[in-house]
């Protein structure tokens, strides 16, 4: 089936199998391999991503649901090469190790910040409930999530 | 040196790749022609294959080639390997059932590799998989080792009596019995180790290649020894010579031990690569992560202290089985061996130890080295006892283990190691004091106001870290050396490539080894690139676990940075006409000491290069060096960690509402790093302790904690803040005094959740992990 959805910022359109996962279709057609796939019951959250400005697992959505959405993933963040400040926050707060859970974090913790008032330590560990890291502990997470939601917010 | 040496808290280099979603993972990479493997796995724990009939899963569309054990068997190919030898206690070896990478006769545990199917797609292949009808002939199945240690138990490989791989023991009974015989208090704990599933993020996965035209393999795969892999798989396995395989690693998305082992999945792909003339590539899903990664820890002990009137410690003993599951793997012998028995005395001064280790096949999946590998449960085991026997003989948990300290170094324990260098007291009492301990007791009633219950419990562990003197290894029934290799490469323009034997995956490798190069040789961090994962790049090195990429690693580093240092010092003094002993490398330049004459770093190198300006008969041109180092001793990271938490008496919930760590790394090259490991361990240690269980079916043999929605995985919500400090006390057994510290965090914490969890709830009779259900029982009276 025919597909077509924005990516990016960019308009992407497809030919493929009606059953192919979202996440599949990001990796394998367009090479966008930022989005992981770590599980297979839609609990770790390495595969999130953005749909229409919501964090979504991507593991656990055909990209034919996609159909006519816009999607932002781990590599559409960036600004004009300007690191979003999550990324930054998670940089600097040594918030990530092997990696491989990070763009999921950082595309749930962007949700996170955008759609929640008055966040505090609570809050984000309450609604990374749906992201596991086996590295970190967590506790820099938290803090870099804290200190780029208190940039965002100016 | 600026900003970017030895202790600084610099940001990581690999993390730009990895925030912006450019890390490159082996299942990011695709290769022209690739097909897929899907793996037939058992169903069964334990059945006999009488027939495998593939007609109709290769009528389907896509699907290329059904391969099973018996195609390996015809083309020669041997099974896998455990790589370290243990010897029973009546002399005999270790009885090694074998394990070929595809059961052809038999299989020993649900999820155990049948056959490989390979298609055009991953869809496809997984349909084949499903379409290949597998006869089998089910057979009792035994899951417990203290059944399977039973007479008339099935039996996991033939010709293994009760199941018993190994009956090993470390330390002198009659003496450790004698002490026991005069001692006035005894303290006795039955302790169960669970069995942990390691669950790094990113599943295992394999692509491998072959190419027809040179007779060259190529096996990417997420492994975090690349040259133990290349080597196993041609000198062992036998898919091709050494120099016909390149194993790369590229980013691995963490590991804890599990991938450090040779598993079935990518010696097939690598084989049928070669096979099929075409790529051939795996990635695990999570599911199968839970059935076929290597399992940790599951042991079950009965353990004793002894101690005289005074609160000496006199002797300890301990009888521990092992589950092994149904193979030995990699390393498998190793951990509730040399790797645990020998860390029995802790940080104490103990006469006399005695341990016996039965180590039992199972209808399980194979167990192996997790974070901490041997040394959590053997600090469980005396963590538990002292507290223990603190509570029994009315002493405070602080003082007695004071008292048993070890204060004077080197000092040789009685189980093999000989403790070079350490200050005990320094951490407990730093420990104590962030805590707050004198206040516990008004906080204790404080909680009992508010209807909770209130305990503190401490961890004063020991690890045998920077594994190892090759021949002391070698000695222990290691087959392997323990050394690591560097090669530091400075090019014409000045810029360094350093090539190392270890596996970052995680770690931070490419941050803190490049600190210590920039430290050197006076060069910005940005001129540095660390090289590794990849035996096409490195020659030859062992890889990272067990704590030893910092302590051995970077020790090889240094020494192949002394070289160069030494080589260029020699060049800049022909240069400029001076001895080389006149020389100093400061600032990225090479000066004459005590005056203004000096060559840029760039310039040097140019030189080294060009090599117009020094005789060649006496230098040869080029900057390269190499070193491979063998460390002289372990290394002994220790420290102590205390827990404070509560318990809700109508839940059974447990929060931890505090928990300090003060750990002696000996030196630190990035506290940032550091401390993500101690955070990163801890929240291990306490998914042990309160969360995580791997649980077989006793009836069925079947794994009834086979995804995140059963097998608890510790969450945001989970995770306590942690406090941590650090004192000092410098290996000397490495030129940097580095001690490791990848491992402290997994090791130290399960005994400190338990000690504090028993003294919330007045008892010792609970077990981990501590879920609410089993506090709640554990509190009704």
């Amino acid at each position: 089936m025919k597909v077509s959805m924005r990516i990016n910022g960019e308009q992407v359109s497809a030919d493929i199998d009606e059953t192919q996962l979202l996440a599949h279709f990001l990796r394998d057609n367009l090479n966008l391999t930022g989005t992981h796939i770590g599980c297979d019951t839609s609990q770790c959250g390495a595969c999130v991503v953005h749909l229409n400005g919501r964090a979504v697992k991507s593991c656990t959505m055909l990209a034919a649901q996609a159909d006519g959405a816009d999607v932002t993933t781990i590599e559409g963040v960036q600004q004009n090469d300007e690191l979003h400040p999550v990324q930054k926050a998670f940089r600097q707060h040594h918030a990530l190790q092997c990696g491989f859970c990070t763009p999921g974090m950082i595309m749930a913790a962007i949700d996170i910040i955008e759609n929640t008032d008055d966040l505090d330590e609570h809050d984000v560990r309450e609604q990374l409930e749906g992201n596991i890291c086996r590295c970190t502990g967590y506790q820099n997470i938290i803090a870099a999530i804290l200190s780029a939601a208190k940039e965002m917010r100016g | 040196m600026s900003g970017t040496g030895i202790g600084a808290r610099i940001e990581r280099t690999e993390d730009k790749r990895f925030i912006t979603g450019n890390g490159r993972y082996t299942d990011d990479i695709n290769l022209p022609g690739q097909v897929y493997a899907c793996f037939v796995r058992s169903p069964h724990a334990h059945a006999k294959i009488t027939d495998i009939d593939v007609k109709e899963a290769l009528a389907l569309e896509g699907v290329v080639k059904i391969f099973t054990g018996k195609d390996m068997e015809a083309d020669g190919l041997g099974g896998l390997i455990c790589g370290w030898m243990v010897t029973s206690k009546d002399g005999e070896p270790m009885k090694a059932g074998e394990h070929p990478p595809l059961a052809s006769e038999c299989v020993r545990y649900v999820g155990d590799c049948v056959a490989v199917v390979i298609g055009e797609s991953r869809e496809v292949a997984r349909l084949g998989a499903e379409a290949v009808s597998v006869s089998y002939e089910e057979l009792d199945a035994v899951v417990e080792p203290a059944q399977a240690q039973n007479q008339n138990a099935p039996k996991v490989h033939d010709g293994i009596d009760k199941n018993l791989c190994f009956h090993w023991q470390l330390g002198d009974k009659d003496a450790t019995d004698a002490a026991f015989d005069k001692a006035a208090h005894v303290t006795r704990l039955d302790i169960v180790n669970n069995r942990l599933i390691p669950n790094a993020i990113e599943p295992r996965a394999a692509l491998g290649d072959y190419n027809p035209g040179s007779g060259d393999y190529t096996l990417y795969t997420t492994s975090q020894n690349p040259h133990v892999e290349r080597l196993v798989l041609s000198a062992f396995v036998g898919i091709a010579p050494e120099h016909k395989l390149r194993v790369v690693s590229p980013d691995v998305g963490g590991g804890f031990g599990s991938k450090i082992f040779v598993y079935a999945e990518e010696t097939a792909c690598l084989w049928a690569a070669g096979k099929i003339r075409r790529p051939v590539k795996w990635t695990a899903e999570r599911s199968e992560s839970f059935l076929a990664d290597a399992h940790g820890r599951d042991h079950v002990t009965h353990a004793e202290l002894a101690l005289d009137s005074d609160g000496r410690f006199l002797a300890l003993r301990a009888h521990t089985v092992a589950n092994l599951g149904a193979y030995l793997s990699t390393f498998s012998s190793s951990v509730p061996t040399y790797l645990y028995g020998t860390l029995l005395s802790g940080q104490y001064d103990i006469g006399a130890i005695h341990v016996e280790v039965e180590g039992v096949y199972t209808h399980t999946a194979p167990v192996d080295a997790y974070r901490g590998a041997g040394r959590p449960e053997a600090t469980f085991v005396v963590e538990r006892l002292v507290e223990c026997a603190a509570r029994e003989t009315n002493k405070d948990p602080v003082e007695l283990r004071k008292k048993n300290f070890i204060t004077k170094f080197p000092h040789q324990t009685p189980v093999i190691l000989n403790y070079d260098i350490g200050d005990y007291n320094a951490c407990i009492n730093r420990a104590v004091e962030m805590i707050d301990y004198k206040g516990f007791d008004e906080r204790r009633k404080g909680s009992q106001t508010k209807g909770k219950l209130r305990g503190i419990g401490f961890s004063t562990y020991i690890e045998a870290c920077g594994l190892a003197p090759s021949s002391a290894a070698g000695s222990l029934g290691a087959g392997v050396g323990l050394w690591e290799s560097a090669e530091v490469r400075v090019n014409p323009t000045g810029n360094v490539e350093v090539l190392t034997g270890a596996h970052s995956h995680g770690q931070g490798h490419e941050t803190s080894f490049a600190q210590l190069v920039s430290e050197r040789l006076t060069i910005p961090i940005e001129d540095i690139t660390i090289v590794h994962g990849d035996t096409a790049s490195v020659q030859f090195g062992m890889g990272t676990y067990g704590s030893r990429s910092a302590a051995v690693g970077m020790s090889a580093i240094d020494g192949a940075l002394d070289k160069v240092i030494a080589k260029a010092k020699r060049i800049a003094a022909h240069i400029l006409e001076v001895q080389p002993d006149d020389i100093e490398l400061a600032d990225a330049a090479f000066r004459i000491k005590g005056t203004n004459k000096f060559i840029p770093w760039g310039e040097l190198a140019l030189n080294a290069y060009t090599a117009h300006k020094f005789s060649t008969d006496e230098i040869e041109p080029g900057l390269k060096e190499t070193t491979f180092y063998d460390p002289t001793n372990f290394t002994f990271p220790a420290g102590c960690h205390i827990c404070e938490l509560e318990v809700d008496t109508q839940t059974g919930c447990v929060e931890i509402v505090d928990y300090v760590a003060v750990d002696d790394f000996g030196t630190i090259i990035n506290p940032m790093i550091v401390e993500g490991q101690v955070h990163g361990g801890i929240l291990q240690g306490i998914g042990q302790a309160l969360l995580e269980n791997g649980i077989y079916d006793v009836e069925s043999g079947q794994l009834v904690t086979g995804s995140y929605m059963d097998y608890t995985m510790p969450r945001a919500h989970d995770a306590p803040p942690l406090r941590l400090d650090f004192t000092k006390t410098p290996a000397p057994s490495n030129p940097l005094g580095i001690k490791g510290c990848g491992e402290a965090g997994a090791i130290a914490a399960p005994a400190a959740v338990l000690n504090a969890l028993t003294s919330a709830i007045g008892h010792e009779g609970i077990s981990m992990p501590a879920t609410p259900a089993k506090v709640w029982r554990s509190i009704q009276t």
